[in-house]
């Protein structure tokens, strides 16, 4: 009796040390904080003296792992985005308008002259000005534009819908094509939200999806929500459109194909463009600030081939008219054309500062977004404040580490400090599984541990008081102790695994802090158990068999 | 000297005020939902949408000012707050303002925050904002759903997992336990109006966890003693459980009551809702653990002969202990 195989001994030891191990980079925090971004510095090619001096703070054969710090404690901005996703569905429609107007006027002795009439929504309408009676002719033959969508719950559908509406067909994009849009556009708007946070090189930024058409960004070490917003907030959808007139008149209608866009920096001007651009920011390869002739802030840019020759060939046949310039429905600058553009570089002048020529060329760099950015929440937490919660959190770690110890050891004498030994096991370990598994401290992280100082303390309470009861019947002390353990086992286990459902639940279901609570809490519950079963039996029997005491007091 | 809180096994006579108890359980659990009625709780932007900034400055807060400097920028309801707190430094003023919801917008736009944080320097220029959140009303309907949904599926699975270990008995009487503290807690939230939010939502989940935690060690050591002691009347049977278990019960309540009381003086203001209903919910939860579940259990009555293992029945794992 109370043995415990020495296979079984070295596994507990081991799990204790390597969980230690994987700890130990917290304890020196900033150290090894300067050493992981000195090395991440130089993978990526830099060098320098003091870099590798950086990096040589911490030995390279320790683990470097970390436990993240969440938002609330190293200040940063949270954001929750909406992708408008319907953005895409009538930019999707009216690039296919070319298209369908070449095919109709081909039939036009079939079916008449047409005209692409005003629509409310993602649709086109187009009228049969001549020969209403052929509209169900001119469907058919639009359908035959139809393409298959490429997806995965979509297979088998087509990519639009042409209805007869009277005189007019109307185009719609189907169910599967609009589900397949939203993918992509959520999932190339995440792509270029990573790519333009990269581009500003912060720290650890969290960049995920969630549900069907939103992103969660959270960016520590940024001042606050506003300036990330102005990284990742702008659409940067650029394009080169013809210019059809320019005016005064803020309420002009500018006719069926075209639109009409205030301009940038002359209030009261205004441009009306044909809708379908010449050229579009998809096509650039490079953007980088620079400057204009006058020596003023500007954005040089360059096309790849496709678009260097659609911007060559529109150039050489439209010298002597202007075009403009837009970004995000604004128009920069309408220049008129001088030379045939050959070579597919340009350059775009305005009234920049040399920070916003800075940033319009990050985001011409890293791409447009294909739709616009709806800002369901968004959270500031300056730095200052997380440092007074972390600082009140160690505080408040301490102080109730210290009382628990206390406590134990007078309620328990020599159990007690076996307890408490395994506590210390214990925060270690929590803090060693953070760190492996990359898991976010968050504040009620703290909370959660603090709780699970407290609670981690039932499962031992619950065998020592088990021990006590025994000891007034069993035979011997060691029979005492081990029938202790193996009665108060249901009990742990049960009690245990309740708490772990509702912190499964509480991951689940929670976001951010909450989720951090999760995190430490369900971890706590798996070492407090480890711990209070194995640990300190381990070192209960080892003190045993040194000193084969005929009674023991508990 | 060990610090013990009983010598022998204790015999105090848990049910002889069975009534009086249940009953008292049973006021609380009306007089809060009376309150959550009434009063009802003080939501959190989370749950309500709107905008909260934290302010910090080194004069000492006056709300009248601030609320004039606000006044001028129409932003409907605001609420302004003095924060207090004994982890301040002496020149450290915090307030936290809040804001309705605007009409029409999603979360609160930068140009309303700078307005405001402008008109604020206007009238003290030592003040400094480290804290702005702001919650759509679109988000904030759904973390109320979230919620209710975690809280709802906490129960569900704590009922169905002590059915399957236990009996259906054992099963609703933690389960109304459960519900007592939940909606005991929520109605002190009522009662001294604390903002109820997102981190309630995760202290009233660890509730749940703790307090069940409490009820399964009691239940545990019931189910032992009904197989130990055939014949003993059941409410007898209860006494000697609940007085078996009672020291092991005040340890733990004690040790996590101690940390908790730590984090609660000394964690600071942010967290200082969370961790008051986490450590009203361990009171509430001890108490409940005897007083309701047992109680309830007790009206129920329990299978009695656990000697046969009943092979229709099904739903029992092998006892870990055996």
């Amino acid at each position: 009796m109370l043995q415990i195989d020495l296979w079984k001994r070295v596994v507990i030891w081991g799990l204790c040390a390597l969980g230690l191990l994987l700890a130990l980079p917290n304890a020196f925090y900033t150290r090894v904080e300067t050493s992981n971004d000195a090395v991440a510095a130089m993978e990526t090619g830099a060098s320098g003296a003091g870099l590798e001096e950086q990096a040589a703070l911490w030995p390279s054969f320790l683990p470097s792992g970390l436990v993240n710090l969440g938002l609330d404690l190293r200040g940063g901005a949270h954001l929750l985005a909406e992708v408008q996703v319907e953005d895409v569905y009538e930019a999707r429609l009216q690039g296919m308008w070319p298209e369908v107007r070449d095919l109709l006027r081909e039939e036009r002795d079939d079916i008449g002259t047409i005209r692409l009439q005003k629509s409310k929504g993602p649709m086109l309408r187009v009228r049969l000005n001549q020969k209403p009676e052929m509209a169900e002719r001119a469907a058919e033959l639009v359908r035959g534009l139809a393409r298959p969508v490429v997806s995965l719950t979509g297979a088998g559908a087509s990519d639009i819908e042409v209805a007869v509406d009277g005189a007019d067909i109307v185009i719609t994009l189907s169910e599967a094509e609009r589900l397949a849009t939203d993918e992509r556009t959520v999932k190339q708007s995440l792509e270029i939200i990573r790519r333009r946070i990269d581009e500003v090189g912060t720290r650890e930024p969290t960049i995920q999806r969630q549900g069907s058409d939103r992103i969660l960004i959270q960016v520590p070490g940024v001042g606050s929500a506003s300036e990330l917003k102005d990284i990742i907030g702008t659409t940067a959808q650029l394009t080169f459109q013809p210019v059809v007139t320019r005016t005064n008149n803020a309420d002009m209608p500018p006719g069926a194909g075209n639109e009409l866009l205030p301009s940038l920096n002359d209030e009261g001007v205004y441009y009306v463009l044909e809708q379908v651009p010449v050229v579009t920011g998809e096509e650039l390869v490079d953007a980088q600030p620079s400057f204009d002739q006058n020596g003023g802030p500007a954005v040089s840019f360059r096309f790849n081939t496709s678009g260097a020759r659609k911007f060559g060939d529109y150039t050489a046949e439209n010298i002597g008219n202007p075009f403009a310039i837009v970004l995000d429905d604004e128009v920069i600058s309408a220049p008129v054309i001088q030379a045939h553009i050959g070579g597919g570089s340009g350059i775009i002048t305005g009234s920049f500062s040399v920070e916003e020529s800075t940033n319009l060329a990050v985001l011409l760099r890293a791409g447009a977004l294909p739709a616009g950015l709806n800002f369901l929440e968004e959270r500031t937490i300056g730095p200052e404040l997380g440092a007074d919660s972390i600082e009140a959190g160690k505080i408040a770690c301490i102080v109730a580490f210290a009382g628990v110890l206390v406590f134990m050891m007078l309620s328990y004498g020599l159990f007690g400090v076996f307890a408490n030994i395994a506590l210390l096991v214990n925060v270690g370990l929590i803090f060693g599984a953070l760190s492996m598994i990359g898991g976010t401290l968050t504040l009620p992280g703290i909370a959660g541990i603090v709780l699970t100082i407290g609670m981690a303390v039932d499962a031992n309470v619950l065998v020592f008081e088990r021990i006590r009861e025994e000891l007034r019947t069993a035979k011997g002390p060691a029979r005492a102790i081990e029938l202790g353990y193996d009665r108060a086992l249901s009990a742990i286990i049960d009690a245990n695994i309740t708490t772990f459902i509702i912190s499964v639940i509480l991951f689940t279901l929670g976001s951010g802090p909450v989720r951090g609570f999760a995190i430490t809490l369900g971890l706590g519950i798996l070492t407090s158990v480890f711990t209070a079963i194995f640990v300190t039996r381990l070192l209960i029997v080892m003190w045993f068999e040194r000193r084969r005491p005929k009674t023991i007091e508990v | 000297m060990r610090l013990r809180f009983f010598r022998e096994v204790p015999n105090f006579d848990f049910f002889r005020l069975q009534w009086a108890t249940l009953g008292f359980s049973g006021a609380l659990v009306v007089l809060s939902l009376v309150a959550w009625a009434l009063i009802g709780l003080n939501f959190g932007i989370d749950f309500r949408g709107g905008t909260t900034i934290r302010t910090q400055s080194e004069s000492a807060v006056d709300v009248g000012t601030y609320r004039q400097a606000m006044t001028p920028l129409e932003l409907g309801d605001v609420t302004i707050t003095e924060v207090f707190d004994p982890t301040f430094a002496e020149n450290q003023h915090v307030a936290m303002i809040r804001i309705q919801a605007q009409d029409g917008q999603e979360s609160v736009t930068q140009d309303t925050i700078d307005r405001i944080e402008t008109a604020l320097r206007a009238v003290d220029d030592t003040i400094s904002f480290p804290l702005v959140e702001s919650v759509g009303p679109k988000v904030s309907g759904e973390l109320i759903w979230t919620a209710v949904l975690a809280v709802g599926a906490s129960l569900a699975a704590i009922l169905f997992y002590i059915w399957l270990r236990f009996e259906w008995q054992f099963s609703v009487g933690a389960v109304a336990a459960l519900a007592h503290d939940v909606i005991v807690t929520i109605g002190i939230f009522s009662v001294l109006q604390i903002r109820f939010d997102l981190a309630t939502i995760a202290a009233l989940l660890t509730i749940i966890g703790y307090s069940i935690n409490d009820t399964v060690v009691i239940f545990d050591r019931l189910r032992e003693n009904l197989i130990k002691f055939k014949t003993t009347p059941l409410r007898d049977l209860m006494n000697l459980t609940a007085n078996e278990t009672l020291s092991r019960t005040l340890m733990t309540s004690g040790t996590t009551l101690l940390a908790l009381i730590a984090m609660l003086i000394l964690g600071g203001d942010v967290i200082r809702g969370f961790i008051f209903a986490i450590t009203w919910g361990v009171v509430v939860g001890t108490y409940s653990s005897i007083y309701v579940a047992k109680n309830i259990v007790l009206m129920l009555g329990v299978k009695r002969d656990w000697s046969k293992p009943d092979n229709n029945q099904g739903n029992q794992f092998a006892n870990v202990d055996a």
